[in-house]
């Protein structure tokens, strides 16, 4: 039954954005994960936020699997906003016992809870909507330069997509193995943590066994299959640009430039820095905390403090 | 000309300990000469360990005699340079299942061989779907290989071995981790191969029911070649075969009880139904 | 210890919309000392229900008794059934791990928490029981042939003193004179100290020779439970089910629609052979 787990966390349906070829994927992602440590104030965000929406609509992958992908990094994200919000220096705000809260540690947490919480949907928007082959083949094309600096692009990328396969398979050998050894008396789950390393030992060994025995036998097919590298050899199914896959580059290059202009217009308008930063920190904590009304309450009372 | 000509083939495995001392040899394939004509069925029966995948292994040039030759299509595997195309002209299939598909979906798979040839991407696509079509797995072509059964495994595998267009497949005991439904997809996809594509089959095999249609039959035993001839031939040998560690299919097993016992009965009985006939003509002339 | 199932079902991925039925409500004895051999294709749910009955899954609903105690209860030591019902899985030579045999060996009474020696006297007559010859018991276990592995594999689970040993497809890729032997070997143990033994197989002729029940399971159902003879009656019905009878069954249901007065029960090769003889013989004789 673990085979029928999929990897990585392909989506299947039809959409533009499933059928935009991988580099575009691959590249869209990159760029829209430096716009987002590039921009300074709410509107980038904001024009990050709608490109996003936009995506996201277009892709027709149901929203609850983007907040999926957020679970896993929750605890993270919790932990970054605890120590910036308590460790950043700066003119304090609120005293809990012994820690201070400071402004500028308000500022930072929030844009790193906005920024993480977008690159996280960012980029599991790209796994959602290519499959772990496509992704691979697109990075192997997309990689190519560096075969200048003697970097094995096609193996890597060769590596990666035997993995892919391989990984389903040796999970079920590895609940085989597991449930053999139980049998046998084996625990894996009492003890201290020494103990339960120890008791690994009669898992791991065979496990690992099986796995080289895999792999010798793996290459011998491949060779027999007449493999032999990256050189000289034809693709069953290249990739190839399509006129969407133009259009969808000149499309983020539109919003990188665009969102960092508009990024900048509150320069443009604030006169003194100061101005500008209350400005900000009621932008961003009013957006933040509308949902609840006490700490809007709050918030209002540090904007006016800071006023 | 034969596809399949060795002269003598001597193959050592060497066991070093761990210091890389050697430890002893033992030779695994021993002066086996043989001569295999295209477009024929070939099988290699044998126990573990009597050499007959070592010898499989010299036809597709993953291992080189250590004395003698072997020429796949008139080539001697020796030549560094003819490597690739030997490995063209004779396929290989492997026991696993799981450990020779390289692909992610079926069809990327079966086009594995022909990426690496270097054949035109059009062309590609046509080799997979007349491969696929020749084993029956043209409906999986979109399936992930980890949701098929064991058989079908297999097939694609040979699959991936047809679309390299070779003039000869062998087939290292392709049944040996397969359930009976699977091993019976699997023969039967290679003995359709061998009548309708004409491609020269050698089936190395433990299990004596797959090679009652083969054209000739190879037994080997300790790195030799032990016995050869039609099966008809073989199987009328039961105790030289019992002698081999091999068993025979339960008919022939009953007739030849049968004939131990005084019944006239021909030898080397393959089929139920030729059992059946014999013993009911039998038992006519008798009763007459 | 009679091991009992009561109306056991067990699905997989339950909370998923890709739920699959493997065991079907399942009501089944297996009292002392049986020799049992379980039939199934791929995917009919044997190796799903052998795993119930030493607790490694947990029915979806239904009870399973062993020696009278429910084995779900909260107090019942789930790691003690284990040692009294053994199970040998498929390719058990894939589960080694010591460095040498005889340790190997050990690994399970040395769970049970016993002590050196008795681990120690064990594991040594387990080796025996199995037939390993005495100079490989401290070599490497991955040294030795496959046939010999698996003996290993085999000693490592009757090491611990199972009542009931179940060995799933114990001859999966051996050649046919080492399936013969492990059979035989197996054979032998159960006439020597009188468990109760389980062959899963998905080959009839295998076991046929040697099982005194057969449970036929099809689709997580028990499709047949029977002795040999009568389970092989049913022969077309097999073949459906893509599992098909020894091919002395077909043999002599051929004769007798021949006209032959053939009894169409004989199982072996030698109980067949006799049959025809007698009734060839008998014919000229009369005639």
């Amino acid at each position: 039954m673990l085979r029928d787990i999929t990897l990585g966390q392909y989506y299947q349906t039809e959409s533009v954005i499933h059928r935009l070829d991988p580099r575009v994927k691959l590249a869209g992602t990159v760029i829209y994960i430096i716009s987002l440590f590039c921009f300074h104030h709410v509107w980038g965000y904001l024009c990050a936020a709608l490109f996003l929406f936009a995506v996201v609509k277009l892709s027709k992958v149901p929203f609850k699997f983007m907040i999926k992908g957020m679970r896993s990094i929750l605890f993270l994200l919790l932990i970054t906003v605890v120590f910036n919000l308590f460790l950043t220096p700066g003119e304090t705000v609120l005293t809990i016992w012994k820690l201070h809260i400071t402004k500028e540690g308000i500022r930072i947490a929030v844009f790193m809870v906005i920024r993480l919480t977008m690159l996280i949907i960012g980029s599991s928007l790209m796994t959602l909507t290519t499959t772990p082959n496509n992704l691979t083949d697109g990075m192997e094309k997309a990689m190519r330069p560096l075969r200048l600096f003697h970097l094995p692009v096609h193996e890597i990328a060769m590596i990666m997509s035997i993995a892919l396969r391989f990984i389903p398979i040796l999970m079920e050998e590895t609940d085989k193995i597991m449930k053999a050894q139980i049998a046998r008396g084996a625990d894996f789950e009492s003890g201290n943590i020494f103990k339960k390393a120890k008791a690994m030992v009669p898992l791991l060994v065979p496990l690992f066994i099986s796995a080289f025995r895999r792999a010798n036998d793996l290459a011998m097919a491949m060779e027999a299959r007449c493999y032999r590298g990256g050189e000289g050899r034809t693709k069953m199914k290249p990739l190839v640009y399509k006129k969407r896959d133009a259009a969808a580059y000149l499309l983020l290059f539109t919003f990188l430039a665009g969102s960092i202009v508009v990024d900048r217009i509150p320069n443009m308008i604030a006169k003194t820095p100061a101005e500008e930063q209350a400005v900000m920190t009621e932008r961003v904590l009013t957006e933040t905390c509308a949902e609840s009304d006490d700490l809007h309450v709050e918030a209002q009372a540090i904007i006016y403090k800071i006023k | 000309m034969s596809i399949i000509k060795t002269d003598k083939l001597v193959f050592e495995y060497i066991r070093r300990d761990e210091d890389g001392n050697v430890e002893g040899i033992t030779r695994a394939v021993d002066e086996v000469t043989l001569k295999i004509k295209q477009g024929d069925f070939i099988a290699i029966l044998g126990h573990n360990g009597s050499g007959k995948s070592t010898l499989a292994k010299h036809m597709n040039a993953i291992l080189c005699p250590t004395e003698g030759s072997i020429w796949v299509d008139g080539r001697d595997t020796r030549e560094e340079s003819e490597v690739w195309n030997i490995r063209q002209t004779a396929g290989m299939v492997f026991q696993n299942p799981d450990n020779q598909i390289i692909g992610q979906v079926v069809e990327e798979d079966v086009g594995f061989g022909p990426e690496n040839m270097g054949v035109p991407t059009a062309e590609i696509w046509e080799r997979v779907e007349e491969s696929l079509k020749a084993v029956g797995m043209y409906k999986f072509r979109k399936y992930s290989p980890n949701k098929l059964s064991g058989g079908q495994k297999q097939r694609v595998s040979i699959a991936g071995v047809l679309a390299m267009h070779p003039k000869c497949i062998v087939l290292d005991e392709p049944t040996a981790m397969l359930d009976p439904n699977g091993r019976k997809e699997v023969i039967r996809a290679v003995r359709a191969l061998n009548d309708v594509e004409n491609v020269t089959v050698i089936l190395i095999t433990h299990y004596m029911e797959e090679i009652i249609h083969a054209d000739k039959v190879f037994v080997m035993d300790k790195g030799r070649i032990a016995m050869q001839g039609t099966p008809r031939e073989i199987f009328s040998k039961v105790e030289e075969l019992k002698e081999l560690r091999l068993d025979v299919p339960q008919v022939t097993l009953l007739a030849y009880e049968l004939q131990k016992k005084g019944i006239a009965l021909p030898d080397g009985i393959l089929s139920i139904e030729e059992l059946t006939d014999e013993i009911v003509k039998y038992s006519r002339k008798e009763g007459r | 210890m009679p091991i009992i199932l009561d109306h056991v079902s067990h699905v997989y991925g339950d909370d998923t919309t890709l739920a699959v039925k493997a065991l079907d409500d399942i009501s089944l004895v297996i009292p002392d000392g049986q020799f049992i051999g379980l039939i199934g294709h791929t995917g009919s749910g044997k190796s799903t229900l052998v795993q119930h009955l030493n607790g490694l899954l947990r029915a979806t609903s239904g009870n399973i008794y062993f020696n009278g105690q429910d084995i779900d209860d909260e107090d019942f030591h789930k790691k003690e059934l284990r040692s009294k019902v053994g199970l040998v899985f498929q390719y058990p030579e894939h589960q080694l791990f010591e460095v040498d045999v005889f340790s190997d060996v050990c690994f399970g009474p040395k769970n049970l928490g016993l002590s050196k020696k008795e681990t120690e006297l064990l594991a040594y007559e387990a080796l025996k029981k199995v037939g390993l010859p005495d100079e490989c018991f401290y070599q490497s276990p991955f040294d030795l042939s496959g046939g010999q592995k698996r003996r290993v594999a085999i000693a490592g689970v009757l090491a611990m003193k199972p009542q009931v040993l179940i060995l799933d497809e114990p001859t999966a890729g051996l050649d046919p004179k080492g399936r013969e032997e492990i059979l035989g070997q197996i054979c032998k143990l159960k006439e020597a100290s009188n468990i109760t033994v389980i062959l899963v197989s998905h080959s009839m002729e295998d076991v046929a020779e040697y099982v005194e029940r057969i449970l036929v399971m099809n689709q997580g159902r028990i499709m047949y439970d029977d002795v040999p003879k009568e389970v092989f009656k049913h022969y077309k019905e097999l073949e459906e089910v893509g599992l098909a009878a020894p091919q002395v069954t077909y043999i002599m249901h051929n004769l007798k629609e021949a006209g032959l007065r053939v009894d169409e029960n004989a199982t072996t090769i030698k109980e067949a052979a006799q049959e025809i003889y007698r009734v060839l013989t008998e014919r000229t004789r009369t005639l």
